[in-house]
């Protein structure tokens, strides 16, 4: 166990899968010699070289097919897309291509490409850099979707996804790049595959994950001071989603608060809340209530930004209203 | 002529009316409502999939597009899975899951069978990037259209082949038409041999519609691949004479069109080559047909009496492995 950073999680997680399997590779914008776009991968060019750490040309549908191929052909591919947003000009490659490819092909094929890939907003960077859809990734069968929300998921899930015979989307958020937190690297990185329950509680529930992590804890801090005893869920796989743990946490509190950093029309929130319905509704003492981004393209001016994203006020304030709710 | 000549050449000329009589029971079999979907028939190009197949050998990697039932025919696909798998049944070369676009066959290294113009392109260059990083010596032989030269996805593969050295040859079957529009009404420069040169890929035009060019060149090509492990392009002109799929009016060409096309037909004009250097006669010419004919009615009745996939398997193969239960 040691404390680091969510970035250098990642970075230490790349490495060891590195060193244990020669078919393993990186390849994406500036991952070399830049030492990558959020320096994830500093320093590892110097370390394995620039056959298996492959600066790309600004072609996202090429290299990340190349990546679809590679896998393939027997490779273990990890291409890095800058963030979300420059993934949509790969989304042909991931949907069509990825995601389709051992069931169209009656099986016959596997694709073991683990695609990472920066998400979400705050960074004041306006409305083309700071898109999250890791709903859109997490609609599609074929893919499996994983988004990191603490340091040890930073470090686990490039792992789990390698070791994955099917095409991952891990999503690392761009904003928690800086984030402290322990890992232990003995830890059995299949467990990223279901939810976590990060704070025990039992009069509400905060499901979140990725982006909205830390403000989600932090509101139920918040919230334990007002003497409410919020249970925090981390759904980390965003696909598939982990239903007995979403119903089992709405079983223990009654109440429901989704976070989730994407616009609320089509939202995971939104599938969250559904499956809520279909599995817990006997469960509900209140209506689920969803904390998402402002239906608004995300604005550059810090105060702008701020209010059109999910906030610790807001989170406590849903929860309020949650809990304000009769039976 | 020596006997290897006359046997080579009745192989080529029956490897093309083995395309050619598929397709057009596939079209009668559409009419019929046994095969369904999206039906993109290869009539008329049968010898660049023919020419282009006997230069690659088994180590070599194929990816093909949406037009691509030549293509696995003569990868050496059985017709059986073939014709099955238009029919949708399970025993079809993808379990009747993806139907005639989406032929696939890992044992084969057929990579499919793709319905996205250009789609093929960049897997074909990441399948040549890990032959590369594998040390293997193989050619990822890539077909696809000229309509896909258009695409963002064809500069973005062939700019990165290049650029990384892969082992790629890239086969543009120019039809001259992107669906239903003209090569002159979809390309700037419909000298599309000048669009890999930009990227410093040797790129040559070959007749298409004869069978042996192809096949030499093909076999040229694929050997520079091998020994120099850097992409090489190929333009194989040639034409589509039946519709581009069973939804087509062919509103945009003349009949005068077709017809004056037709005369550069590859099996005719085959037939008529091996006829006039005394390796096929009309004796020779029936019994290959027989012999076509017989091996497509027992595809047909193979398709005809495969059970399907059973409703119960639907969502099995999804993913290789299930998570998180």
């Amino acid at each position: 166990m040691s404390t680091t950073t969510y970035r250098e999680a990642a970075r230490a997680a790349m490495r060891r899968a590195l060193e244990d399997d020669p078919r393993v590779f990186l390849m994406g914008e500036d991952v070399g010699r830049y030492g990558g776009a959020f320096a994830v991968s500093r320093g590892l060019l110097e370390v394995f070289g620039p056959e298996r750490i492959r600066d790309t040309p600004l072609s996202e549908s090429a290299f990340v097919g190349a990546g679809i191929g590679a896998a393939l052909g027997g490779m273990r591919p990890i291409v890095e897309v800058m963030t979300v947003n420059f993934s949509l000009l790969a989304m042909d490659q991931i949907v069509n291509n990825a995601a389709t490819l051992r069931h169209m092909s009656g099986g016959q094929l596997s694709v073991p490409v683990l695609i990472r890939m920066a998400t979400g907003a705050g960074k004041q960077i306006a409305a083309q850099h700071s898109h999250s859809w890791e709903n859109w990734y997490a609609s599609v069968p074929g893919l499996k979707v994983l988004a990191a929300g603490s340091v040890q998921d930073a470090h686990d899930m490039v792992l789990a996804g390698l070791a994955d015979p099917d095409p991952v989307v891990l999503f690392e958020t761009m904003a928690l790049y800086n984030l402290e937190g322990e890992l232990d690297t003995s830890v059995d990185p299949e467990g990223v595959w279901r939810a976590a329950v990060r704070r025990a509680g039992r009069d509400v529930s905060l499901i979140s994950y990725g982006s909205s992590m830390p403000k989600t804890l932090e509101a139920a801090e918040r919230l334990a001071a007002e003497g409410v005893d919020a249970e925090v869920l981390d759904l980390r796989c965003l696909r598939p989603l982990d239903d007995a743990a979403i119903v089992a946490t709405v079983e223990r509190t009654h109440r429901a608060v989704i976070v989730d950093e994407g616009w609320r029309t089509g939202s995971l929130a939104g599938e969250v809340s559904a499956r809520i319905m279909e599995g817990a509704f006997y469960a509900l003492d209140a209506p689920v209530e969803r904390v998402c981004t402002a239906e608004v393209p995300i604005p550059y001016a810090k105060h702008l930004e701020d209010a059109a994203l999910p906030s610790v006020d807001g989170i406590v304030a849903a929860a309020r209203r949650a809990l304000a709710r009769e039976p | 002529m020596s006997t290897i000549a006359r046997e080579r050449g009745r192989h080529l000329l029956r490897e093309m009316l083995r395309i050619r009589r598929l397709e057009e029971r596939s079209a009668e079999l559409y009419g019929q409502g046994k095969i369904r979907g999206f039906l993109h028939l290869y009539v008329g190009e049968e010898a660049v999939a023919v020419g282009a197949m006997q230069a690659l050998g088994p180590e070599d990697v194929v990816v093909a597009t949406y037009r691509e039932h030549g293509q696995a025919l003569a990868r050496g696909m059985d017709p059986g899975a073939v014709m099955a798998e238009m029919y949708g049944k399970v025993t079809g070369c993808s379990k009747g899951r993806g139907g005639s676009m989406h032929l696939f066959s890992h044992a084969l290294r057929f990579y499919g069978g793709s319905g996205i113009v250009a789609g093929g392109l960049p897997l074909a260059v990441g399948l040549a990037l890990a032959a590369k990083m594998l040390g293997e010596r193989r050619v990822t032989a890539c077909f696809f259209g000229d309509g896909a030269t258009d695409e963002g996805e064809f500069h973005e593969s062939l700019n990165l082949a290049a650029l990384w050295a892969l082992p790629v040859l890239f086969l543009c079957e120019n039809n001259r038409y992107a669906m239903g529009t003209a090569l002159h009404r979809h390309a700037a420069n419909p000298d599309l041999r000048q669009l890999p040169a930009a990227y410093g890929v040797v790129a040559e035009k070959v007749d298409g519609m004869d069978v042996l060019a192809v096949e030499r060149a093909v076999r040229h090509a694929a050997e520079e691949v091998r020994e120099q492990g850097t992409p090489r392009f190929l333009e194989l002109e040639t034409y589509r004479f039946r519709a581009h799929s069973m939804f087509d009016a062919e509103l945009y060409r003349d009949e005068a069109e077709v017809r004056a096309e037709q005369a550069r037909d590859p099996i005719t004009l085959f037939s008529e080559r091996l006829r006039a250097q005394g390796l096929l006669d009309d004796d020779a010419l029936a019994a290959i047909e027989r012999e076509v004919e017989e091996e497509l009615a027992r595809a047909v009745a193979f398709a005809e009496q495969s059970p399907w996939e059973p409703v119960e398997e639907l969502a099995t193969d999804v993913v290789t492995r299930e998570v998180g239960r």
